[in-house]
């Protein structure tokens, strides 16, 4: 068996009985982007020689050994997340060139916690997109299908841990960026509640939605990657001083008695077939394990997408204000400082990016904001109050992560509206600030295409969300399952 | 027709606080450019902000000084507009939810007569960066970027340059004695915008306003305000309109021109900043803030005439800074005479400072060595005039003033004895005076009397050599 097809748990055994070295576990992976990045191109940035020297650091300080949670494990980095030294270009061309100087307070955690710092994955602009056709650098491949969309927009990460280019990676989450991709990819997607982990670092899309997570082989991985990752942090005041449970200690407690809430609004008429079929079959899986059913209402769901771009697009209009070429970035010079902001902005952003602050900016102005941006807090609250009171029946809520599997390039990319509906099962997630993890629940027959189950849970009870995956998960086989590369 | 001027200020102060307002670093003026930056302050992709909470703290201590009612929940807005000074090109500021709503500051008028300027409210937010032009290029200096800044909007309550030039005044003499702020206008601590209109009087309904910027110095501020009023009656007595816009004073010039019509105005296209929690002050937090309320500068002007036994305009000068009037009540402790106190204080001191380009703080006098200089005098060890010589070494050295005293020989002549040796000599030298006294002229005295001083190097109890000249000029 191959190093580089291991998950992180089956690796720190190795790694922790001195069986491997840090640094045979980089070159595996190396060894494995080698072979097949080329095809896919999850990754936008490696340093070969800087991963191996850090994983020789590793292996001099005995660091795989003495029980550090990711001793020893290279994590691949989505481009939007500041390490110190390394490019971050947010798949922008208005930030090429650009180097961090600084590190992201999660990075600074895989660092403590002994990761070696990989590389970075591919995305869309900003994480703005559902496919990462918007990456200024190229599309990343679904290792499925190579002619289709790995789903964004994290889709670098996704394809990464996929094809077993990487043992897990961080991506970032604002509307499902890494669900929806992690449920096109067959991987393990989670996005912790919004508090959770510190945003210190991550280049903001839109401050009030935006939350990191892992993309991991499997659910273990993904609680043993909250444990590193999640806690407050004195540098990002949204995180919330709330203690960190041992994720991966009250995974097997089973689902008996848990009740598992079905919204009515997401399962209609005219969805897809066979992932209607998927996720009933993984429901009656959960009920066969002892878990109960009930059948819930979140009111609000038609309303999430036009909520989530109108609020979305107005953080996002300020957020992205900074890159104006004058302190870092791409810079086109101008008559004026007027006159080079325009060009700077015009040269060095994509066009789905320059529709969303276009979008946003009209949202906040004078005599719209009323209309537009209140009222979207407005239904905002109504949307989180949905499943504040839903939760109030039921445990964890099911769904299917994505409305369909993964489609084909350029099959959307002249109509933004068909686009922004990839997101309707997991916009709303955001809107409320609550947890939720995709995981595989099987395949579409023709072409074989991952299919994603999405738990959602209550603010904080990611206990309870990754304790249903992992039930399920060990129920079935549709994690192992490896695509054709 | 009579027009009167309606005016209102909004004056920005840069708080005293050790580090930025949503950042670790120095507030410090003077450094070299950009070297107290960092990634939060230059706006670097993924920082976050997070809330300095002394700041948070000074901003309700002003309210209290100033009446206002301090919010128990405020939030923070972002405010978007596009220059080379803003790191991120949106300033955290405070839209409808400011930490302090109304409140009154007391104003003195000529005459002695008072009124109360209304307070609109004070908010926080943090100051921009600043631009520097050279010949074909242009520089930013962050470090100013991210201090704590209070915004303070007054009611358009004044009605000439002179009460804007009191409210300042006044304003100040608040922030100075809260330790909000240091007010140096030259520094930028305190920056101030007016808005100012005209009207009928008689008139309920405000003109059209003109909002001036650019005014660095109070007196600016009264120029500024001169000016407009001046321009603006003429306009509307020649029967044009005034239009809506922003002007910049020119010092130089003492004149204002248009920087921006109404056309041109900003869309701040505010809204709550999502990376900050609002602020929820406590009650307790407001009474653990009240107890560092100082006395008010009103207050302590008049307990400073009524303790003391000073003048009302010795007072004031002295109140001016807290540090200054610290160190007068320190000096004036224990003294038999703390009107002889202020009378250093406000000339000999404060003169010697301004010479040396010092503040208060950094004056190489303690209050403790200026008291004992005063009774040195006060005893008749010294003459006033050899105190002054004293003072000057004192500044100068750091020394003691009994120290300087002895090491310069200068203890003050007070035996008969010796004195008699140098009036026989003056009154020989100076017969013509001698005459004239004696025909008459009592004041030829004083000169006879400056000979003796001379003659003992100004030594000589003066006191007592106007008794023995008298004794022998009349005796004789
Ligand atoms: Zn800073």
């Amino acid at each position: 068996m191959s190093l580089h097809t291991l998950t992180i748990h089956e690796l720190r055994e190795k790694l922790q009985r001195g069986n491997v070295s840090a640094r045979e576990a980089t070159q595996a992976l190396l060894d494995r982007i080698q072979a097949v990045d080329g095809k896919l191109k999850a990754y936008l940035w490696l340093n070969a020689e800087d991963a191996l020297a850090q994983a020789d650091t590793i292996d001099r300080g005995g660091v795989a050994r003495n029980g550090k949670l990711l001793g020893g494990v290279p994590i691949a980095i989505k481009d939007i997340l500041s390490v110190d030294g390394q490019p971050c270009t947010c798949a922008s061309k208005i930030l090429k060139g650009h180097t961090s100087v600084y590190d992201a307070s999660v990075v600074q955690r895989l660092r403590d916690a002994g990761a070696i710092l990989l590389g970075r994955t591919n995305m869309d602009e900003f994480a703005m997109g559902s496919s990462t056709e918007n990456s200024s650098w190229g599309v990343t491949r679904n290792p499925w299908d190579l002619e289709r969309i790995p789903g964004g927009s994290s889709g670098g990460s996704a394809a990464a841990v996929a094809a077993d280019e990487a043992f897990a990676a961080l991506g970032t989450d604002t509307g499902g960026s890494i669900r929806q991709p992690a449920a096109l990819c067959g991987c393990v997607g989670l996005k912790p509640t919004y508090g959770r982990v510190s945003r210190y670092g991550l280049v903001a899309f839109a401050s009030s939605l935006d939350q990191i997570g892992p993309f991991t082989k499997d659910v273990a991985d993904s609680a043993l990657m909250l444990r590193v990752l999640a806690g407050h942090d004195r540098r990002d005041s949204t995180s919330v001083p709330q203690s960190v449970p041992d994720y991966t200690t009250t995974l097997g407690a089973g689902v008996k008695g848990l009740r598992i809430g079905l919204p009515k609004e997401y399962f209609i008429d005219g969805m897809d077939r066979e992932i209607d079929a998927a996720v009933r079959a993984a429901i009656k899986k959960l009920q066969n394990l002892g878990a109960e059913v009930v059948e819930i209402s979140l009111p609000h769901t038609d309303y999430a997408v036009a909520v989530y771009y109108l609020i979305a697009t107005a953080e996002a209009s300020a957020n992205l204000a900074r890159f104006d070429g004058v302190r870092y970035g791409a810079r086109v010079a101008g008559e004026d400082v007027i006159d080079m902001y325009g060009k700077t902005r015009g040269a060095g952003f994509g066009p789905e990016v320059k529709r969303r602050i276009i979008l946003g900016t009209y949202a906040l102005s004078a005599g719209y904001y009323d209309a537009y941006y209140l009222r979207a807090q407005k239904v905002r609250t109504l949307i989180r109050q949905d499943f504040e009171k839903a939760f109030e029946r039921c445990d964890v809520i099911l769904t299917p992560t994505s409305p369909e599997a993964a489609f084909r390039i350029g099959e959307k990319t002249d109509d933004p509206l068909k686009m922004y509906l990839s997101d309707i099962f997991t916009i709303s997630v955001n809107l409320a600030g609550i947890c939720g993890v995709s995981l595989p629940c099987g395949f579409t027959k023709s072409p074989r295409l991952p299919i994603g189950l999405q738990v959602l849970g209550k603010p904080f009870d990611e206990e309870n969300v990754l304790r249903v995956a992992h039930t399920y998960e060990q129920a079935t086989e549709w994690h192992k399952q490896r695509p054709p590369l | 027709m009579q027009y009167e001027a309606v005016i209102g200020l909004e004056v920005h102060v840069q708080l005293k606080t050790k580090s930025k307002m949503f950042c670790g670093c120095a507030t410090e003026f003077g450094a070299d450019p950009n070297t107290h930056v960092c990634p939060v302050c230059l706006g670097y992709p993924g920082v976050l902000p997070v809330m300095n909470e002394e700041a948070v703290r000074k901003t309700i201590l002003t309210g209290l000084m100033i009446g206002s009612e301090v919010a128990r929940f405020s939030k923070w807005d972002r405010k978007n507009y596009f220059y080379p000074d803003m790191p991120k090109n949106y300033q955290i500021s405070q839209y409808d939810l400011p930490l302090c709503a109304k409140g009154l500051v007391e104003i003195k008028l000529n005459g002695g007569a008072t009124k109360k300027i209304g307070i609109t409210r004070a908010h926080l937010e943090e100051d921009v960066a600043k631009s520097f032009h050279f010949e074909t290029t242009s520089g930013v200096d962050f470090n100013r970027a991210g201090t704590p800044l209070m915004e303070i909007v007054s009611e358009p309550d004044l009605r000439s340059p002179d009460e804007a030039f009191a409210y300042l005044t006044a304003l100040r003499e608040i922030l100075i004695s809260g330790g909000i702020s240091d007010c140096d206008m030259e520094k930028g601590q305190l920056r101030c915008d007016s808005n100012v209109s005209m009207r009928p009087v008689g008139q309920k309904a405000f003109g059209e306003k003109v909002e001036i910027k650019n005014m660095n110095t109070i007196s600016g501020v009264r120029r500024a305000l001169a000016y407009e009023i001046q321009r603006q009656t003429a306009a509307l007595q020649k029967g044009e309109k005034v239009s809506q816009e922003t002007r910049r004073w020119d010092d130089a010039t003492g004149r204002t021109s248009v920087m921006r019509t109404k056309e041109y105005a900003h869309d701040y296209r505010y809204f709550p900043e999502p990376d900050l929690m609002p602020v929820v002050v406590s009650e307790e937090m407001i009474a653990e803030i009240r107890k560092l309320l100082p006395e008010l500068p009103e207050a302590k002007r008049q307990r400073f005439v009524k303790q003391y036994g000073l003048p009302e305009y010795d007072a004031g000068v002295l109140i001016a800074s807290g540090t200054l009037a610290a160190f007068y009540e320190r000096a004036a402790q224990g003294s038999r005479n703390p009107k002889a106190i202020s009378n250093w204080v406000t000339t000999e001191l404060l003169g010697k400072l301004a010479e040396a380009k010092k503040t208060i703080d950094e004056c190489p006098v303690k209050p403790e060595q200026l008291s004992e200089l005063v009774s040195l005098i006060e005893s008749g060890q010294i003459s006033g005039k050899i105190g002054k010589e004293v003072f000057a070494e004192m500044f100068a050295g750091g020394k003691a003033a009994s120290l300087v005293v002895k090491e310069k020989g200068l203890v003050q002549v007070s035996d008969t004895g010796s004195l008699d040796g140098f009036v026989e000599e003056a009154i020989a030298k100076n017969p013509k005076s001698v005459a004239d006294f004696r025909a008459g002229n009592k004041a030829a005295i004083n000169f006879l009397k400056g000979q003796v001083m001379k003659l003992s190097k100004g030594k000589a109890n003066p006191q007592l050599v106007g008794e023995i000249l008298l004794r022998k000029l009349e005796g004789g």
